[in-house]
């Protein structure tokens, strides 16, 4: 009995097995779509593997000293970038202390203070969805026509730095709102109970815990922002800049050097445009570092 | 359903109500008013829309000073709506409309001068999930009376609430230390901390205790006992063993089911805490009490 018993069990047992075990190969499907997925993740790695591969290899001899301290010449072996380099740096600095404050500002007015239920407050948060998708080549239409000629301010650094702002808020405003967004509303009522009023809210409590958000969408939206060619080209940036940049004066930028050197024939200028590259690559991938950082850094948990 | 809301309204002045009110509550004055304490709300006919659909209607009801209130009832009777009226939190919300008198020490609180801001510093209140804001502990009870001016002797004041909130013992050696690194009890505690630090006149809760573990929730029990000295002290709670335990007086809310329209929440029946679960007056109160409903 206590031998039929036992038998009983294992029996069981194995039925138990079957069923947690049998179907391991059953789905065909399953491993081809793990498959594809796969192949698309390669699909983006390699290329962006090989691109790297061939910049660094063409780059890496020109990458000297001379590059940095250098302004362009026609003649390979004392040509360099350092014009371009400043102004990219200029660029950035303008950004960050006109695009960045209208955009959080609108951001914070759209998702804090502004009616959500009225005709106009949709309209503008339509309109601004759409100014995101727009080619960065209409922003140049609209820097030259208004900007350069309506305003006169000429083909200035601070023409193409404004046109790239403006090319840059939709991107912010849409990043700090969902920033603002993540911030529980708990945390607004607990401040708005104790009888502070909304702007208080907002200045001690929502705009700092949202820090984190906002820093890493004006991160991306200004690397995508020095990263930009085409409208800087409507605007007027020129190509040989043998001076340092002021705000008022004539420029280049790095994209627009990498641009022009790569047109030109000798082939000491491609190995000077994939040294460009790599300063601008290596401008990018620390200004995105410190998105990643501060977002680490900061990050709270709810 | 507006027109049809409306006409309820019509239908039912407040004397009537207050006529029907007076037979269903003969305690209304008595016991349920002691003596040395006195009227700090009189809600007259209050009732609350959002988006025009009515959630609360033709609420007639006193609370008074140095006592513990409950506010009990099934979901969406409208217990929580009452109270965020309390405080004019409902202002926050889109589409909310109040209509109807509560009156405050006698002010309107919706009358045309009443700053809602200035009415909040007054009428705390304590929400139902735990909120510190994320940072320290002392930021988290120096809040108000930063925002609020109140900057002499931070440090003591800070101490004040915390004491009073029953925490300080607990984090008098971490007030540094994230406010987010506390248990959700002792969180709560700092929420109640919170509102106390800017002195506050009454203090609402909104189920407080419904996110903690037993221990957590016997700790916030004792509290509002002790607080009921100071403070007028308004709860909601769904636990009803809560309600008994700690509020001297009850009000009980229920839903009316509108034969064509919507679910209005409606004041039932207010008396002393052991006289609603005792012997009621109203049936349904004593149907809900029993457990026969919601």
């Amino acid at each position: 009995m206590n031998g039929a018993t036992r038998t009983a069990t294992a029996a069981a047992q194995r039925s138990v097995h079957a069923s947690l075990t049998g179907h391991r190969h059953r789905s065909i499907t399953a491993t081809i779509f793990v498959a594809f997925i796969m192949l698309s993740t390669a699909v983006g790695l390699i290329s962006l593997a090989v691109l790297l591969f061939t910049v660094l290899q063409d780059g890496l001899p020109y990458l000297d000293p001379i590059l940095f301290t250098n302004g362009p010449s026609m003649d390979p072996n004392i040509a360099g970038a350092r014009p371009a380099i400043l102004a990219s740096v200029l660029m950035a600095v303008v950004l960050v202390a006109t695009a960045l404050p209208v955009a959080i500002g609108t951001a914070v007015y759209l998702e804090e203070f502004a009616p959500k239920d009225r005709w106009w407050i949709r309209l503008i948060e339509l309109n601004i969805q759409n100014l995101a998708a727009i080619p960065s080549i209409i922003f140049g239409i609209l820097g030259l026509a208004f900007l350069v000629r309506g305003l006169g301010l000429g083909p200035v650094l601070l023409a193409g730095a404004l046109i790239l702002g403006l090319q840059m808020l939709p991107t912010v405003i849409i990043a700090t709102r969902e920033a603002l967004r993540a911030v529980p509303a708990t945390v607004r009522q607990g401040g708005m109970a104790l009888g502070a009023t909304r702007l208080q809210v907002v200045r001690r409590e929502v705009l700092p815990a949202a820090i984190p958000g906002i820093a890493t969408g004006s991160i991306l939206g200004l690397s995508r922002a020095i990263g930009e060619t085409a409208p800087l080209l409507m605007v007027g940036a020129a190509t040989f800049v043998s001076f340092n940049p002021s705000l008022l004066s004539q420029y280049t930028v790095l994209p627009i050097l990498i641009y022009q050197w790569i047109r030109l024939p000798q082939a000491e200028f491609q190995g000077l445009a994939a040294a460009a590259i790599i300063v601008l690559l290596v401008i990018l991938i620390s200004m995105n570092g410190i998105a990643i950082w501060m977002r680490n850094r900061y990050e709270r948990k709810w | 359903m507006d027109a049809q809301s409306d006409s309820a309204e019509h239908q039912r002045p407040t004397g009537i109500h207050l006529d029907a009110a007076a037979v269903a509550h003969p305690a209304v004055g008595g016991s349920v008013a002691p003596m040395g304490r006195e009227t700090v709300f009189d809600c007259q006919g209050l009732g609350v829309r959002y988006h025009g659909t009515r959630a609360l209607r033709d609420v007639d009801l006193q609370i008074h000073s140095h006592a513990v209130t409950a506010l009990i009832g099934p979901s969406g009777c409208g217990k929580s709506t009452f109270l965020r009226c309390l405080n004019r939190m409902n202002d926050l919300i889109p589409g909310a409309a109040v209509d109807g008198a509560c009156l405050y020490h006698g002010e309107n609180l919706y009358g045309p001068d009443i700053d809602a801001i200035e009415v909040r510093k007054r009428i705390g209140m304590v929400f139902q999930k735990p909120n510190p804001f994320p940072k320290s502990i002392y930021d988290n009870v120096a809040f108000g009376p930063r925002v609020l001016g109140m900057k002499d002797s931070l440090d003591d004041r800070v101490e004040q609430a915390l004491r009073r909130a029953a925490l300080w013992d607990e984090v008098k050696d971490r007030l540094k230390s994230g406010a987010l690194g506390l248990s959700g009890g002792q969180q709560q505690r700092l929420c109640i901390a919170r509102a106390l630090a800017v002195e506050p006149d009454v203090i609402l809760m909104d189920e407080p205790c419904s996110a903690l573990d037993p221990i957590s929730t016997a700790a916030i029990e004792d509290l509002m006992m002790t607080l009921k000295n100071d403070y007028t002290v308004v709860i909601v709670t769904h636990n009803m063993q809560q309600a008994a335990r700690v509020a001297d007086i009850t009000a009980f809310f229920s839903v009316d089911q509108g034969e064509t329209g919507p679910r209005t929440g409606v004041l039932i029946e207010v008396d002393a805490t052991d006289r609603i679960f005792t012997k009621p007056a109203n049936e349904r109160t004593e149907a809900y009490v029993t457990g026969r409903f919601g």
